[in-house]
């Protein structure tokens, strides 16, 4: 057994969810006792999306587990093909029903449907949300596909259309977008765009917006765009061992990637990528040099997200904001070995953990200036009093803004660049900052950055209120918002390794409050470090300073 | 009390009313009784509740608390992994081993629910004795272990606060036969109200007053043959029955919703405790008052429309006698997920006749009643609201209605703009 609070996965049944619902005239039947149809709220609520999941249930009790759970299944399976006469079936069990042992895979292959019914074997007890999208993804690519796979040993056809001399563009499909996914649907706009300019044609997009028919065709274009491996790796794969269609391996997000992504698609599809190289599409790299990003230079940045995003992010972190990353994780254990060589690059240790307090317990200990994270680390970073930009899944109804935000491609170099630049304060404004704090006009903690900012390390949180009014479903802007009473504040790691025996003389102490707040903590802490590891018990002013000439700023 | 606005008591039938209901069975889409634990954890503020289940168990509670509220909440989850079923791993032992460092982590604890869950029960874990043996252990840390079913098998949405509250009914300390009479109000109620009603009790004299669940773990309340109990809410149907084995008697009342509501519920309980009737009506007077002139402010808005019911919470039947009779609404379906005819017969008896009552639910054929029927407000969960908006429908979200303060006389308005809100929001939007 473990032991969770929050996770940042659910089960693999959501995951087969979120590549049903991204889906077009597909059906989910899922052998699940009451209580699991919750999930169609992540989609209507979190996503607001319009329309309901295809995702039917059996919802069945206690009192059909003596009697003929199978049977149940059956019908529903039934009653779903006769009232939403979807193109193709995915039949699958939930936790509890795969205990039973009922086999909907089988019953649904009994029932005889005039569709292709793919069953779905998702172990619940052993595995995670994006291993059962990828899963799913894979198995409806298998079925639907093999019927159009050449025969052993045969070669591909030819494209039927005609050649690229008579004007038909080398195609491509874009793998791995899936309902509930962190700015999948304006990632495929803008790559679908980009992809255009290069001449290339998207022939399906998969899963987000395709249908069963339009999988079956996967086999016809080109090549494959993979742009989550952790949905579409494992099909992309598939594809390439049976229609040998190479895939790319560079994910667009961020400047430098996405130039090695125009790279490499343009070598797969034949095209030349200079006149997209050689035109200035992003204001990243000119933002990043500007004055007033001087600020950047070397601030410390604690990432963890899922793992492609986390990788993207410390690339660009590193090449082009100039930060330095001070922490680099994931939560995708199958992503392990990507996370870990991205880590040994950038000279930290990895963190490959689903524990969140593990995770805060490590952004305390690195003391980073931003954090790049999840929804989670948002709240981790709030706590400490840290700066935090979100940068993955799992998702919050923020994440679904009614603007278009792409993460890829060149607008999404400029959606980065603001949305990591936001939470920090700006060149100018943090030397006025500096220069006008004795004013009495101005308050230490800048506007944005609100109520948030604690002494770092010292966020005891204040008990809640004790009222019942509680939870909101998805928003954290309800009164649940409100952290919940934690008295023993044991969530908050230990302050600082530095001995009790530590004491502050009054003239250092005041000293130090003159100190700008945002760095307050950080002298704090390098202060007494200094004065733990010299054997010093008393710190005086001059201590204060030899720590400041010690470590520099 | 002949002068009592409210339901002539003689008339509250205690046998089942004459109306029909439509049983369903099919997909449901309601919560399992694990979502109790979203606010039950707040209300017992010395309590942990460990859900002895699957990731989907954790992510369930995840979604349901808002998926983001953060800081350690007072629930998690002891996920059963491929070893706890394969039986490489000892469950029981796993068990202990998680509780183990829980209650090292939280030294604030003082009452542990141990929470079963539909994995749990399908491998038959019998987290009843596990209880028991860890409560023998942690006693003398004064830690006292419990366990309750919250599984999607046995319990919906709020029948799992009632499981919860049932489990503490045996731990409840004896009252002396020869003590007066005490009231003893089911069902967790916000503080704020809990305040409110312990005021007009005092007023009307009634006393003692306990809650169950009360704020703190130390607190129980005693139970005996002079306990009175006054359900504060429809789902506590096993909680009550335990309460009168212990031989408590139960007050027939209707629900706290509304002006008639709550004095009928508090006449229940004025009579049992021989209040005059003057007293009764000098005290309810200003509540009552107070009350109508706030349901007023609303009644424009909603008298003639016509509302339709999804099951969720068991609170639709109280709500929907409320929004008829009050506020001159037109029931169209009333779907509750369990129907306690005993518990509800008060209720039942001021529905209009020709409601259509539903128990159960098969979710799709629900739907197409309610677009059938083109109610002016839908009253549904998280999972079906937006959806039923984009067919244009206007929909209230239900399980606002269990996290928000909506009980007794000062609360009355703030129920009726609950359903107000979506209708006035529709009627002044113009994209």
């Amino acid at each position: 057994m473990q032991l969770t609070v929050w996770t940042y996965e659910g089960p693999p049944q959501v995951g087969a969810m979120r590549v049903a619902t991204a889906m077009e005239g597909l059906h989910y039947v899922i052998h699940a006792p009451q209580g699991d149809s919750y999930a169609d709220l992540l989609f209507t609520m979190i996503e607001r999306r319009a329309k309901r999941p295809p995702v039917s249930y059996t919802t069945f009790q206690a009192r059909d587990l003596g009697t003929d759970t199978a049977e149940l299944f059956q019908s529903a399976a039934r009653d779903v093909y006769e009232r939403f006469q979807p193109q193709a079936l995915l039949v699958g069990s939930s936790c509890t029903a795969e205990l039973l042992q009922d086999d909907p895979g089988g019953l649904a292959k009994a029932l005889n449907l005039p569709i292709p019914v793919v069953p779905l074997d998702l172990p619940s007890y052993q595995r995670k949300e994006n291993w059962g999208a990828a899963e799913t993804f894979y198995q409806l690519v298998r079925v639907l596909c093999s019927p159009h796979a050449p025969k052993p040993g045969e070669a591909r056809p030819a494209r039927a259309a005609g050649t690229e001399s008579e004007g038909v563009k080398p195609r491509c499909n874009l793998l791995g977008p899936t309902a509930l996914g962190f700015r999948h649907r304006d990632d495929v706009a803008e790559i679908t765009k980009l992809l255009g300019e290069l001449g290339i044609e998207v022939a399906v997009t998969a899963p987000l917006g395709a249908s069963p028919a339009d999988i079956a065709r996967l086999g016809e274009a080109d090549f494959n765009v993979v742009l989550y491996p952790e949905t579409a790796g494992q099909a992309a794969g598939w594809l390439k061992r049976t229609f040998g269609q190479p895939f790319t391996t560079v994910v667009p997000i961020g400047y430098g990637a996405t130039r090695d992504f125009i790279k490499e698609v343009a070598q797969l599809a034949g095209v030349d990528p200079a006149p997209l190289l050689d035109g200035v599409r992003s204001r990243l790299p000119w933002y990043s040099r500007s004055v007033d990003s001087t600020y950047l230079t070397g601030k410390r940045v604690f990432i963890f997200a899922d793992a492609t995003h986390a990788v993207a992010a410390a690339r660009i972190a590193t090449e082009e904001f100039g930060f330095q990353v001070v922490g680099l994780g994931t939560y995708a254990r199958e992503f392990a070995r990507e996370v870990r060589e991205a880590a040994k690059r950038y000279g930290v240790e990895p963190l490959i953990t689903d524990d969140y307090l593990e995770v805060e317990a490590k952004v305390a200990e690195a003391h980073p200036e931003l954090v790049l994270g999840t929804q989670m680390e948002r709240h981790i970073a709030k706590r400490l009093g840290v700066p935090c930009a979100v940068i993955s899944a799992p998702v919050h109804v923020q994440d679904f803004p009614a603007r278009y935000s792409p993460q890829m491609g060149f607008e999404g170099t400029n959606v980065i660049f603001d949305t990591w630049v936001h939470p920090l304060m700006m060149g100018l404004e943090e030397h006025l900052l500096t220069m006008f704090r004795k004013d009495s006009e101005f308050h230490e903690a800048p506007s944005h950055l609100g109520a948030a900012v604690a002494p770092p390390l010292a966020a005891e949180v204040p008990p809640a209120a004790p009222d019942r009014a509680a939870p909101g479903a998805v928003s954290d802007t309800v009164p649940s918002a409100q952290p919940a009473a934690s008295p023993s504040g044991s969530v908050a790691p230990p302050a600082s390794p530095a001995p009790a025996a530590l004491i502050w003389a009054p003239e250092a102490e005041k000293e130090l409050h003159k100190i700008p707040f945002f760095v307050r903590g950080k002298a704090r802490r390098n202060t007494e470090r200094y004065a733990a590891e010299r054997g010093v018990s008393l710190i005086t002013v001059d201590t204060l300073y030899d720590a400041k000439a010690h470590f520099g700023r | 009390m002949s002068g009592l606005a409210a339901v002539p008591r003689s008339t509250v039938p205690s046998g089942c009313g004459e109306l029909a209901v439509l049983r369903e069975r099919g997909q449901r889409e309601v919560f399992c009784g694990l979502a109790g634990i979203v606010w039950l954890h707040r209300k017992i503020q010395d309590a942990f509740f460990l859900i002895v289940g699957s990731r989907t168990c954790a992510h369930l509670m995840q979604s349901a608390a808002g998926v983001m509220i953060f800081a350690e909440p007072r629930f998690g989850t002891a996920i059963i992994e491929e070893r706890d079923l394969a039986g490489t791993a000892d469950a029981n032992a796993e068990l202990d081993r998680i509780v183990a460092r829980l209650l090292e982590r939280r030294s604030d604890i003082r009452l542990l629910f141990l929470v079963g869950s539909c994995p749990s029960e399908v491998i038959k874990l019998d987290l009843n004795r596990a209880a028991e043996r860890l409560d023998h252990a942690y006693t003398g840390r004064g830690v006292r272990v419990l366990s309750y079913s919250g599984s999607g098998l046995e319990t919906t949405f709020t029948q799992g606060e009632d499981a919860c509250l049932a489990a503490l009914v045996p731990h409840m300390p004896a009252e002396a036969a020869d003590a007066p009479p005490s009231l003893l109000v089911v069902g967790a109620l916000a503080d704020v109200v809990e305040d409110q009603f312990g005021r007009l009790f005092s007023d009307l004299g009634i006393g003692p007053v306990r809650y169950l669940p009360a704020r703190h773990a130390d607190d129980l309340p005693p139970v005996g043959p002079n306990t009175r109990v006054l359900m504060a809410q429809p789902f506590v149907s096993d909680t009550v029955r335990a309460l009168e084995q212990r031989g408590a008697k139960r007050l027939v009342a209707p629900f706290p919703f509304g002006a008639e509501g709550t004095t009928a519920w508090l006449a229940a309980a004025a009579d049992a405790f021989g209040v005059p009737a003057e007293r009764f009506r000098t005290v309810t007077a200003l509540g009552q008052e107070r009350a109508k002139r706030a349901l007023a402010r609303y009644r424009g808005e909603l008298e003639g429309k016509r509302i339709f019911f999804f099951p969720d919470s068991q609170l639709e039947i109280p709500l929907a006698r409320m929004l008829a009779r009050e506020l001159g609404m037109t029931l169209t379906e009333v779907g509750t997920p369990y129907l306690h005819r005993q518990n509800l017969a008060a209720e039942l008896a001021l529905l209009p006749a020709d409601v259509v009552l539903s128990e159960g639910q098969h979710v799709e054929s629900q739907l197409d009643r309610c677009r059938a029927a083109r109610p002016d407000l839908v009253v549904c969960g998280l999972g079906l609201a937006n959806p039923l908006e984009a067919e244009g429908l206007t929909t209230k979200w239900s399980i606002e209605l269990v996290f928000s303060p909506i009980h007794g006389y000062e609360q009355a308005g703030d129920l009726a703009e609950v359903f107000a809100r979506p209708l006035l929001r529709r009627a002044r939007l113009e994209v």
